[in-house]
C-alpha cells in the first residue's frame, strides 16, 4: 500500500526550481523527509495538501490525486506547520474543538475527540488555560493535537522539534513514534537534522535542491556493527585515562573505531569500541577495572545516518570522477 | 461512542474515529457561527464581551426612549424619528463597533498565522472569505436592525397605523441590510490589510470618519456658496452618505444632506451601483488577500 506517491513532480517559480522531477513512493509508517533549509520540503507538503499546483508531474496521497481531490485529501490528512499558529487568547480545548469542526467533525464528536487527543499528546489540566501562557513544548503538543484531532490516516509534520530543548525534542520524537505505533496513523516528518530522525523513522527520504538524494529504510542505514561508546575517568596513575584504556584494549585485541567526535568538548574522554559480541563488554569492563579507572558510561552507539550519507556522497563523488556524469 | 471492538485494542486507549465527517459546507457554517458569536464576544474571554455588548446596548437605548416617548405622549400618531434615519444618527456607534470587531475577526488569524490551519482542512479560500464576510455582515445587521425592531414593536403597542409602520420598518430593514453588507466589506478589507490589530482599528475608523468629515464639509461649503447641484454628487464619496443617498432615492428616507435635498432617482441609481460595486469589490479584494495567506 502506498501512502504518498509522486511521479517526476516539479515545481518551478520564476526564479527558483523548488522541486525537480521528484519521484517518491512512501508506504505506511513513519517517514522522515530530510533536507537543508530550502531543499523543497515545505513546497512538497503544500503540493501534497492540494494547495499549490505542481508545474509538472503527478502526486497522489492515500490514492487520491492532489490536483483533483484536494478537499478529500485534506479531510483525511493532518498538518502541523513549522511556524507558530496558535492564538494566545483561547484555551487549547476551545482551539482544538474549533479545528476539529473545521475538519468536519460534528460538535459532540469534536469535543470528545479533543479531550482524547489532548490527553494523548500529554496536556492535562492546563488545557483549559489560555494558550498564551504555555511553554514552547506545550504549544508544540497543541499543534500536534490539532493535526490529529480528526483521526487522519496521515499526518504531515513540518519541523515538529523546532525550538525545543533536548528533553522536549526527545519527548516530541517519542510522541511521533507513538502516533504510528499506537494510533496507527502514518507520519511524514520533515527535519533538517538527520540525527534526530534515525530513532523515529522507519524510512528516510533525503532531498536536496528539489531532487531526491536517497530513499531507504532506516535499518539499512544503521544495520552495521555495533559501536560502544566508553567514557572513563583519569586517575593519578593514568593521567590520561582514555589513552591508557585505548592502549590496554589494543593489547587485548579489541578493535577501536575512529572517533567521529574529535574536537568536541570531552571527546578525548570517549572511546569508540567495536563490539563483536557479548565478550567485548566483559573485556572492556575488566580492562577498566585492572587499570583502576572509573567507568563513567558504556553505551551502544549506532552509526549515525549522517555517516552513511557521507559515505554515500563520497561514493558518488568517486563514481563521478571515474565515469563522468552518468546521471 | 461505540464500544471498542476486539480488533482495535491499543495499549494507551487510542480510539479511532469512525463517525460521520460532515465536510466543507458544515465547516463553512461552523466558521460562520463561530465568527458571528465572536463578534459579540461569545465563546471568548469575559473582557472581549464588554465592548460589543456596551455598543449593542448604546444602539438600543435610544430606540427604547423613542418608543417610551411615543407611547407616553398623548395623541401622537407616528414615531418621532423615521426608521431609515436611525442608522444615520447612530453611525458613530456602528463605526466603533465595526472598528473593534472587524480586526478581531480577521487580523487575529493573520497575526497568529492560524490561516494555514484552515486551508489545510477541507474548506477553501472562498469558504473562509464567505464565512467571515457573512458573519461580519450578520453581526452588523443584528446591531442595526434590533433597534428598528424595538421601534416597530413599540409603534404597534402604541397603536400607530400598522400599514405605515410596516412599510417604514421594511424600508429601514432593507437600508440597514445594505449598510451591513457595505460596512462589513469595507471594514474587513481594511482589517485584513494588516495583521496588527491596532492598525486595523485605526484604518477602519479612518475609512468611515475621514471621508464622511470631508464630504459633509465640502457639501456644507457647496451649500453655503449656492452651488447646490454638487451636493448630491459629493455624497458618493463616503460610505454613510452613500447609504443616505440610496435610501433617500428609493426607500422614502429623509436625507441628512445640507439643504435637505437628496439625490434624485437617476443619481440615486448611481449611488446604488456604487454601493453594489463596493460590496463586490470588497469581496474580490478579500479573495485576493487570502491568495497569498496560505501555507
Amino acid at each position: 500500500m502506498t501512502v504518498i506517491a509522486t511521479e517526476s513532480l516539479s515545481k518551478r517559480y520564476p526564479r527558483v526550481t523548488a522541486l525537480d522531477r521528484l519521484s517518491l513512493d512512501i508506504g505506511p509508517g513513519v517517514t522522515g523527509l530530510v533536507g537543508a533549509n530550502g531543499a523543497g520540503k515545505s513546497t512538497l507538503i503544500k503540493i501534497l495538501l492540494g494547495l499549490s499546483p505542481a508545474t509538472e508531474g503527478r502526486a497522489a496521497v492515500l490514492g487520491l490525486d492532489v490536483a483533483t481531490h484536494g478537499s478529500a485529501i485534506r479531510e483525511r490528512v493532518g498538518y502541523m506547520p513549522e511556524h507558530d499558529c496558535l492564538p494566545p487568547d483561547v484555551s487549547a480545548t476551545e482551539f482544538v474543538v474549533h479545528m476539529a469542526r473545521m475538519s468536519g467533525l460534528p460538535a459532540s464528536a469534536a469535543r470528545e475527540r479533543t479531550a482524547d487527543t489532548l490527553r494523548h499528546v500529554g496536556l492535562y489540566e492546563e488545557r483549559y488555560r489560555p494558550i498564551g501562557g504555555y511553554s514552547t513544548g506545550m504549544k508544540q503538543r497543541v499543534k500536534l493535537a490539532q493535526a490529529l484531532v480528526h483521526d487522519p490516516q496521515l499526518v504531515l509534520l513540518d519541523e515538529p522539534t523546532n525550538g525545543l530543548d533536548p528533553v522536549g525534542r526527545d519527548e516530541m520524537l517519542g510522541l511521533i513514534r507513538r502516533v504510528y505505533t499506537d494510533f496507527g496513523i502514518s507520519v511524514l516528518v520533515t527535519s533538517h537534522l538527520l540525527g534526530e530522525l534515525e530513532r523515529t523513522c522507519d524510512h528516510v527520504v533525503v532531498v536536496d535542491g528539489g531532487k531526491l538524494l536517497r530513499s531507504s529504510s532506516t535499518s539499512d542505514f544503521t544495520q552495521t556493527t555495533t559501536t560502544l561508546a566508553v567514557e572513563v575517568t583519569d586517575s593519578d596513575l593514568h593521567p590520561d585515562g582514555a589513552a591508557a584504556l585505548s592502549r590496554a584494549l589494543a593489547r587485548a585485541g579489541v578493535g577501536l573505531a575512529a572517533s567521529e567526535e574529535q574536537g568536541l568538548p570531552g571527546a578525548g574522554h570517549i572511546l569508540l569500541v567495536e563490539a563483536t559480541g557479548e565478550a567485548t563488554y566483559d573485556i572492556v569492563r575488566d580492562t577498566v577495572a585492572e587499570l583502576g579507572l572509573g567507568l563513567v558510561r558504556m553505551e551502544q552507539r549506532r552509526h549515525h545516518i549522517a555517516e552513511v550519507f557521507r559515505d554515500h556522497d563520497q561514493q558518488q563523488l568517486a563514481a563521478k570522477g571515474a565515469g563522468g556524469d552518468g546521471a | 461512542m461505540a464500544p471498542e471492538s476486539s480488533t482495535q485494542i491499543h495499549n494507551i486507549g487510542y480510539r479511532s474515529y469512525d463517525g460521520t465527517r460532515l465536510g466543507r459546507a458544515y465547516a463553512r457554517k461552523s466558521l460562520y457561527s463561530q465568527s458571528l458569536r465572536g463578534a459579540y464576544g461569545l465563546g471568548r474571554s469575559a473582557k472581549s464581551k464588554v465592548l460589543p455588548m456596551i455598543l449593542f446596548a448604546v444602539m438600543c437605548v435610544p430606540a427604547l426612549i423613542i418608543v417610551a416617548v411615543a407611547i407616553a405622549v398623548p395623541g401622537s400618531t407616528d414615531l418621532p424619528i423615521k426608521y431609515t434615519t436611525y442608522a444615520l444618527t447612530t453611525q458613530v456607534v456602528i463605526g466603533l463597533y465595526l472598528a473593534s470587531q472587524a480586526p478581531q475577526s480577521v487580523s487575529r488569524d493573520l497575526r497568529f498565522k492560524t490561516v494555514p490551519l484552515y486551508f489545510s482542512r477541507p474548506i477553501e479560500r472562498v469558504d473562509y472569505v464567505v464565512a467571515k464576510y457573512a458573519a461580519m455582515a450578520s453581526a452588523l445587521f443584528i446591531l442595526t436592525a434590533t433597534p428598528l425592531l424595538i421601534m416597530y414593536i413599540g409603534s404597534l403597542l402604541a397603536k400607530f397605523d400598522v400599514g405605515d409602520q410596516t412599510k417604514g420598518f421594511g424600508q429601514g430593514i432593507v437600508s440597514v441590510l445594505l449598510l451591513s453588507l457595505l460596512f462589513a466589506g469595507l471594514g474587513l478589507v481594511m482589517a485584513a490589510l494588516t495583521p496588527r490589530r491596532g492598525f486595523g482599528v485605526a484604518a477602519v475608523i479612518a475609512l468611515l470618519l475621514i471621508p464622511y468629515g470631508a464630504v459633509s464639509t465640502v457639501q456644507a461649503v457647496a451649500y453655503g456658496t449656492g452651488n447646490t447641484g454638487a451636493i448630491e454628487w459629493l455624497g458618493l464619496f463616503s460610505p454613510i452618505t452613500l447609504i443616505d443617498g440610496v435610501q433617500t432615492a428609493f426607500l422614502g428616507a429623509t436625507t441628512a444632506f445640507p439643504g435637505g435635498d437628496g439625490p434624485s432617482t437617476g443619481v440615486g441609481a448611481v449611488y446604488l451601483l456604487v454601493v453594489l460595486a463596493l460590496i463586490a469589490g470588497s469581496y474580490a479584494a478579500l479573495m485576493a488577500r487570502y491568495r497569498k495567506a496560505g501555507l
